[in-house]
C-alpha cells in the first residue's frame, strides 16, 4: 500500500491541474486514471473538436476564396484525414499531460479506482492511501435519450465519442441538441458536405446564450444550408439499419426527419456510479452531482470533489480552477473563492459565440436597471477586411454604476476576445474603464470598446 | 535664473495649504518679504511672503487650490526671464525635484535670499506628498458605489486580493461607512429649490479637527449633550389630538411628536443635518429622519422622508407602518437608507436617558428616554411635572459643542411649546 498526501481520482482537466498545483505546494500527489490522461477534454472533447473545426473552417474558406483573389479548384474534403489529424493533436496533448505529471513527480496510477473509507482507493488489487485529502474528479460522459428510443448504438445513433472517430461522414445527419456540442458538430459536418438537420428542444438554439446570439447563429446556419428546428419535440424515433427516422413536432407542425445517422448531443451524465461514494458516506445532490460545500468538500470530511462531478457549468476551465483552488485549500492556503458567475462560455462554431455574465433576458428577469450597448462587426474595419462581418459585441451595463452585468460576442475570434471582459469583470472595471483602455486599430476588439461606448450613448463608428 | 516660490509649512503641523488669494499678480514687482498670497493652513490664514526680489513671473496655482507643502506655487525673476518647467507641475503633486531645489542656496542669477520676516514662516521645509499612505486599493466599481452611498473607502476592510476593496465590501454600504462631517455655514434650510443638498469642501481647520479628534476616540469622535424637557404641554397636546382623532384611529405617539420636532429643529439648524464625506460635508436641504427600530436580531433604521413637511398624523401612520414592516423584515433598501439624522427611543423600556451611537454618515442622533413624572422647582414651589431627557450624540467633525447645543435648545423649545411647531 502506497501513501500520498493527496490522491486524485480522475486525470481530466480538474484532476491533473489539482495534482500539479498540489505538487507545486509541496504535496505528494497521485492521480488514478483508467484511460488516457487529459480526460474527455483532451481526448474526446474540447481539443479534437477544435482541430476538426479548423479543418471545417479551411474548407469553408476555400469555397469563398475566389472573392479574395485566390481561386482553389478541385477542393475535396476527407473527414478521415481530418479525423486522424485531430487524433494526433489529442495524443500530443495527452502526452503533454503525461510529461507534466513526470515533471512534477506526480505518480500516475493506471486503472479504475474505487473510493474507500479512510481516504483510500482500491485500484485493481492495490489499495492506496491519501494522508491529507482525497479528491474525486471522475468527470462526465455523453448520454442518449433512451426514453424516446434513441439509445446510442454507435452506428446509426452515435454520440460525440463516435463522431470524433468516423473514417468517413454519413450523407446526412440529424443532430439532437443545439448546445455547444451540437452546434460545433453541425458546423463541422456541414463543412464536410453532410446534410445536417439540427434539432433543439428549447425554443432557440444555444439556449443558454443571449437570445440575440441564438438569432444570429440561426440565421447564419440557415444561410449555410443547415436545417435548424428549435422548440422541437422528437415524438418518435425509428432506428433502422442504415437510417434513422424521427417524428418531430415543432411550432404546432409535425415533420419527419430522415437521416443516415443521428448524433446525440443533448445532455451528459456524471460519473458517480460504482466508485464507492455511498460506502464513504458521500452524498449526491437532487440532480446527481456530488454535494459539496463552498470549499468543494463533500459530505465526508477529507474528501473533495471537483470538475463536472461537482456541479455545473461542466466546463474544462471551471474544472481547472476548482482543481487549483482545492489543492490550495488542502495545502492550508486560503484561496480566493471561485466566482462562478464569471466563467466564460464559448462555442467554437463559425461564427464563434462567447459570453460572460448575465444575458439580457436574465437582466430583465432579475429586474435589473440595465443598458445594452451593441456594436456590429459589419461596422468594424478589421472584420470587413477579412470578410468576417457576421456578429456583434453586446455589453449589458448597470445603469447606475456602469458595472458590466454581462457581455456577449458573436463573430470570428469571439473565443479570444471574451477575456477582455472576463478580466474587466474579475477586477470590477466598469464600461468606462473598458473605453479608457486604448484598443489597437484595426482590430476586432475595437468592437468591445465601441459596445462599451454604445452603452454610454457615445458610440463612435455607427 | 528665476526663483521658485514654494508652498511653505506655515504652521508646525501643516501638510498642505489652500491658496486663498494672490495679493500680488503676474507682472507685479516684488521685494523679498512682500506678501505674495494668503494661505489657509490647518490653523489659520497666513501670509506667504517673497524670498527674492524681482517680478512675479508666473503664478502656478489658481486661487482656491489646496497645495501640498513643498510644491511650487509661483516663480520670481527678472522681467522677461524664462521659467523652466512652468506649467509642468500640477497642483497637488508632491515633488522631490521641488524639495531638492528648495534646499539648495539660491542660484547666482537670483538675488540673495532675505531672512524670513514673518516669524510664523520658518524656512521652507519641503514635505513629500504622502499620497501612498492614504492610497486605497479599490476596484473602480467599488469606488463608484462608495462615492454614491457615502462610504469612506479608507475605513472599509477589503475582501479582494491583497485587501482590495470590491463591490461586496461597499454594497448596501452606508452601514459600513465610518464617516462624519464639520460645522456648517448656512443656518436654516433654504427654501425648496429641488437641490437636495449642498457639498461644502472641508476647510483646513475642519480637516485638522476631523483628523485629531478621530485619532483620539476612533473613527467618529462622538460627544454628548443632554437636556431635560418638560413634556406637560406636549402630553396635553397629544391627548387632545388623539381625542380629536377618536375612532378614526391612528393615534399619535410621543415618538411621532419628537420626530416632527427634531425635523423642524433641523430646518432651523442645517449644521446638524449633514453627512461627513471624507473631504467635504454634505449639508442636506431635505430632512429625512431615521427611526431606530428593534428587530429580532438587531436593529434597523427606517426613514421618514421629508419629515419636516409631514403632518403628525402622516408621521404617525408612516412610522407605524415602517416599524411593522421592519419587524417583518419587509423593508426595501431605499426605505432604510438615506436618513440625514436619526432618533432612537428606549423610553418604553423605562430608560431615563442613554447615549445612542451615530449611524454614519449622519452627524447626529437623538436618544429619547422615558417620560417620567417627577418633582421639579417652579419658581419657589415644587411641582410634579412629566419630564423627558434627550441626549444628542454629535459627530464632532461636523457638529461642534455650541452648534449641537443651539439645535438642542430649539428642539427643547419646540417640545415644551408644541404650538411652536405650527409656526
Amino acid at each position: 500500500m502506497a501513501s500520498f498526501d493527496v490522491i486524485i481520482l480522475g486525470g481530466g482537466p480538474a484532476g491533473y491541474i489539482c495534482a500539479i498545483r498540489s505538487a507545486q505546494l509541496g504535496l505528494g500527489a497521485a492521480v488514478v486514471e483508467q484511460d488516457k490522461l487529459g480526460g474527455v477534454c483532451v481526448n474526446i472533447g474540447c481539443i479534437p473538436t477544435k482541430a476538426l473545426l479548423h479543418s471545417a473552417y479551411i474548407a469553408s474558406l476555400l469555397k469563398e476564396s475566389k472573392e479574395f483573389g485566390v481561386e482553389a479548384s478541385g477542393v475535396k474534403t476527407d473527414y478521415g484525414v481530418a479525423m486522424k489529424r485531430s487524433r494526433r493533436v489529442s495524443d500530443q496533448n495527452s502526452k503533454g499531460v503525461e510529461f507534466l505529471m513526470k515533471k512534477h513527480k506526480i505518480t500516475v496510477i493506471k486503472g479504475t479506482g474505487v473510493v474507500q473509507p479512510g481516504k483510500k482507493v482500491k485500484v485493481g488489487s492495490d489499495v492506496h492511501e491519501a494522508k491529507k485529502a482525497f479528491v474525486i474528479a471522475t468527470g462526465s460522459r455523453v448520454k442518449g435519450i433512451p426514453q424516446i428510443g434513441l439509445e446510442i448504438n454507435k452506428t446509426t445513433v452515435i454520440s460525440s465519442d463516435e463522431a470524433l472517430l468516423l473514417e468517413r461522414v454519413p450523407d446526412s445527419l440529424a443532430i439532437i441538441g443545439a448546445g455547444a456540442v451540437g452546434m460545433e458538430f453541425a458546423d463541422i459536418f456541414q463543412a464536410f458536405g453532410v446534410k445536417v438537420t439540427l434539432i433543439e428542444a428549447l425554443p432557440r438554439i444555444l439556449p443558454i446564450e443571449d437570445a440575440e446570439s441564438s438569432d444570429t447563429l440561426t440565421k447564419s446556419y440557415k444561410k449555410r444550408g443547415i436545417d435548424v428546428i428549435a422548440g422541437a419535440t422528437v415524438t418518435k424515433a425509428t432506428v433502422g439499419k442504415d437510417k434513422v427516422t424521427l417524428d418531430v413536432a415543432a411550432g404546432g407542425e409535425k415533420k419527419q426527419v430522415t437521416a443516415a445517422a443521428a448524433l446525440m448531443a443533448a445532455g451528459r451524465a456524471v460519473n458517480t456510479e460504482n466508485i464507492g461514494l455511498k460506502e464513504c458516506g458521500i452524498q449526491l445532490t437532487d440532480r446527481g452531482f456530488i454535494k459539496v460545500d463552498k470549499n468543494l468538500q463533500t459530505t465526508t470530511p477529507g474528501y473533495y470533489a471537483i470538475g463536472d462531478v461537482a456541479g455545473p457549468p461542466m466546463l474544462a476551465h471551471k474544472g481547472f480552477r476548482e482543481g487549483s483552488v482545492v489543492a490550495e485549500i488542502i495545502a492550508g492556503q486560503k484561496p480566493h473563492p471561485i466566482k462562478y458567475d464569471n466563467v466564460p462560455s464559448v462555442t467554437y462554431c463559425h461564427p464563434e459565440v462567447a459570453s460572460i455574465g448575465l444575458t439580457e433576458d436574465q437582466c430583465k428577469e432579475q429586474k435589473l436597471d440595465y443598458v445594452a450597448g451593441k456594436f456590429p462587426f459589419s461596422a468594424n474595419g478589421r472584420a470587413r477586411g477579412t470578410g468576417e462581418t457576421e456578429g456583434f459585441v453586446k455589453i449589458l451595463r448597470d445603469k447606475k454604476y456602469g458595472e458590466i452585468l454581462g457581455a456577449h460576442i458573436v463573430g470570428a475570434h469571439a473565443s479570444e476576445m471574451i477575456h477582455e471582459l472576463a478580466v474587466a469583470r474579475e477586477n470590477e472595471y466598469t464600461v468606462e474603464e473598458i473605453d479608457l483602455a486604448i484598443h489597437a486599430h484595426p482590430t476586432m476588439s475595437e468592437a468591445i470598446g465601441e459596445a462599451a461606448l454604445d452603452s454610454l450613448g457615445r458610440v463612435l463608428h455607427i | 535664473m528665476a526663483t521658485k516660490v514654494h508652498m511653505e509649512a506655515l504652521s508646525p503641523t501643516m501638510e498642505e495649504g489652500r491658496l486663498v488669494k494672490w495679493t500680488k499678480h503676474e507682472g507685479d514687482a516684488v521685494k523679498s518679504g512682500d506678501t505674495l498670497a494668503e494661505v489657509e493652513t490647518d490653523k489659520a490664514v497666513m501670509e506667504l511672503v517673497a524670498r527674492a526680489d524681482g517680478q512675479l513671473l508666473k503664478v502656478m496655482v489658481p486661487e482656491g487650490t489646496t497645495v501640498p507643502v513643498g510644491n511650487i506655487v509661483a516663480w520670481i525673476g527678472k522681467p522677461g526671464e524664462k521659467v523652466d518647467g512652468a506649467g509642468s507641475q500640477t497642483a497637488g503633486t508632491g515633488s522631490q525635484e521641488s524639495g531638492a531645489g528648495a534646499a539648495k542656496p539660491a542660484p547666482a542669477a537670483a538675488p540673495a535670499r532675505a531672512p524670513a520676516p514673518a516669524p510664523t514662516a520658518p524656512t521652507p521645509v519641503p514635505v513629500t506628498a504622502q499620497a501612498d499612505a492614504t492610497r486605497v486599493k479599490a476596484s473602480p466599481l467599488a469606488r463608484r458605489i462608495a462615492k454614491d452611498v457615502g462610504v469612506d473607502l479608507k475605513l472599509v476592510e477589503g475582501s479582494g486580493p491583497g485587501g482590495r476593496v470590491v463591490k461586496r465590501d461597499v454594497e448596501g454600504g452606508a452601514a459600513q461607512s465610518r464617516v462624519a462631517a464639520a460645522p456648517a455655514p448656512g443656518s436654516r434650510l433654504p427654501t425648496p429649490s429641488g437641490v437636495p443638498y449642498e457639498d461644502v469642501p472641508l476647510t483646513q481647520i475642519r480637516k485638522t479637527i476631523a483628523k485629531r479628534l478621530a485619532a483620539s476616540i476612533g473613527p467618529i469622535p462622538h460627544f454628548f449633550l443632554t437636556t431635560e424637557v418638560d413634556m406637560e404641554r406636549g402630553a396635553e397636546a397629544r391627548e387632545a389630538l388623539n381625542k380629536q382623532l377618536g375612532e378614526e384611529g391612528g393615534k399619535i405617539s410621543f415618538n411621532d411628536i419628537i420626530i416632527k420636532a427634531v425635523a423642524l429643529a433641523l430646518v432651523q439648524h442645517r449644521a446638524c443635518n449633514a453627512w461627513f464625506q471624507e473631504d467635504h460635508i454634505r449639508y442636506w436641504n431635505e430632512v429625512h429622519i431615521g427611526m431606530a427600530v428593534a428587530i429580532e436580531d438587531g436593529l434597523i433604521t427606517p426613514v421618514i422622508r421629508n419629515a419636516d413637511m409631514k403632518s403628525l398624523r402622516e408621521i404617525a401612520a408612516e412610522s407605524r407602518e415602517l416599524a411593522g414592516r421592519a419587524r417583518n423584515r419587509r423593508l426595501k433598501p431605499e426605505e432604510y437608507t438615506g436618513a440625514t439624522f436619526s432618533v432612537s427611543n428606549l423610553g418604553m423600556f423605562d430608560i431615563d436617558q442613554f447615549t445612542a451611537v451615530i449611524n454614519p454618515p449622519e452627524a447626529g442622533i437623538v436618544a429619547i428616554g422615558s417620560i417620567v413624572a417627577k418633582p421639579v422647582a417652579e419658581g419657589d414651589r415644587v411641582v410634579v411635572r412629566r419630564r423627558l431627557r434627550l441626549t444628542m450624540s454629535c459627530d464632532h467633525r461636523v457638529i461642534d459643542g455650541a452648534t449641537g447645543a443651539v439645535f438642542l435648545k430649539t428642539l427643547k423649545q419646540m417640545l415644551e411649546n408644541p404650538l411652536a411647531m405650527l409656526l
